[in-house]
């Protein structure tokens, strides 16, 4: 085996994240973000369902005929997901409630099928249950991030206890609103993209037309 | 009617389902490059949307629905954990069924639109639909509308997008943020333009 199990965990929070590099899964990203706690149990529900998935589905590679593979890697994940939600209704409404169908979306969201489809299928269940977990994590820490930002500075709190007190409760934080809106994910993320390969030049994208200086006439 | 038209409108703009609730951004962000594309990939999500959501609907009513089974003989039966497994299959379905139909009777709309139907399967935003309408309790007439308006807005985004990005390769954008980083932001300043759609009632 190339990688050891320690890569394997590690390699998808930077190196390989599946956010910022592989565009996997960016759907539930963006929406569960507003506030840090909702984000905290879907990177949980994530995690749980690529690393088991995964394992699964590796457990069955042998088994499972080429033709109607995607299929059967859909009704794994779907059972799994059946249970994350049914899990969640029973000892967590009101985040439940809040995550609304961001749960069951768990069903397509790439990363889990990425996976699934790349690594599960050529490797044994317990690199691949690992893997999964560390691309969960990946996943997690990019969504944390975004909660981080948008929960402090878009209502002045983190886990829903107050950091900076807001002017409307006699503090002196003015909370900046658009973060609590749809957009400033989007913008959130594009400049964690750019951070994040600022720190890794390897991974700027060529540009596809080559802009070049032309001298004064 | 009314209901109908303002429902409508809503779907397509103020909760346009990739600009607002983010659905479908995986492929929203990999097949925009070209305005061509993206219409072609747009127009078969607005179909698929426009069948499976009534298609589900009907699923639900009849078949999932607390009591829906009461004509089967069985009152108590609920169904309702089985929803999203059930609703990825009759998804599944249609796409493949689409994809035979157009293979059958339009080759030249399957030669255009073919390559894209496996990908729908997996689209967020198709499912998601399906659980808005779920979420929402919409009937029968409400779920069709919605699935045909919601896909329309779907597509108009992903083509705009397409449109901005065309022009956006020949700008000259900072190392870093070049590709994916400012395809984010440009979408975020696609969503605010969308919100401001939100005060339009009818």
């Amino acid at each position: 085996m190339s990688q050891t199990k320690r890569e394997m965990l590690l390699d998808p929070l930077v190196d390989n994240n599946p956010i910022t590099l592989q565009v996997l899964g960016v759907c539930s990203a963006l929406a569960v973000t507003s506030s840090l706690q909702v984000a905290f149990v879907m990177t949980l529900a994530v995690t749980f369902v690529t690393a088991f998935a995964s394992m699964f589905i590796s457990i069955l590679r042998n088994q499972i005929p080429g033709s109607i593979r995607i299929i059967v890697q859909m009704v794994i994940i779907a059972s799994l997901v059946i249970l994350v939600d049914q899990v969640l209704k029973a000892y967590a409404f009101e985040i439940s409630k809040t995550l609304s169908v961001f749960v069951g979306l768990i069903i397509t969201n790439c990363i889990v099928m990425g996976r699934a489809e790349a690594f599960a299928m050529k490797n044994p269940p317990v690199a691949s249950f690992i893997d999964g977990i560390g691309n969960g994590l990946g996943y997690g820490l990019i969504l944390m991030l975004v909660g981080v930002i948008r929960e402090l500075f878009g209502s002045g709190s983190l886990f829903g206890i107050t950091i900076l007190e807001t002017v409307n409760n006699g503090g002196w934080y003015v909370p900046n609103g658009l973060l609590l809106l749809p957009p400033s994910a989007f913008f959130v993320i594009g400049l964690l993209i750019w951070g994040f390969r600022t720190w890794k030049p390897n991974q700027v994208e060529e540009r596809e037309y080559k802009i070049q200086s032309v001298e004064a006439h | 009617m009314e209901g109908l038209i303002s429902l409508a409108v809503k779907a397509i703009f103020v909760e346009n389902l990739a600009l607002s609730f983010f659905l479908g951004m995986c492929t929203f962000l990999a097949v925009s490059k070209k305005i061509s594309t993206a219409l072609g990939l747009g127009i078969s999500v607005m179909v698929v949307q426009a069948i499976t959501v009534p298609a589900n609907n009907l699923l639900l009513t009849y078949l999932l629905k607390p009591g829906a089974l009461a004509w089967a003989g069985f009152p108590d039966v609920d169904l309702t954990f089985l929803g999203l497994i059930s609703y990825i299959g009759v998804i599944a379905a249609m796409v493949q069924i689409l994809e035979m139909i157009l293979d059958k009777y339009f080759p030249p709309l399957y030669n255009a639109l073919g390559i894209f139907l496996p990908l729908i399967t997996v689209n967020c935003a198709i499912l998601g639909g399906s659980l808005f309408m779920v979420e929402r309790d919409y009937n029968f007439a409400e779920a069709t509308t919605y699935g045909l308006s919601s896909g329309f807005g779907w597509a108009l985004a992903i083509t705009a997008m397409a449109g901005v990005r065309e022009k956006l390769k020949y700008s000259d954008v900072p190392d870093g943020l070049q590709g994916l980083g400012i395809t984010f932001i440009t979408a975020g300043l696609m969503a605010m333009a969308f919100m401001s759609f939100s005060g339009v009632k009818l």
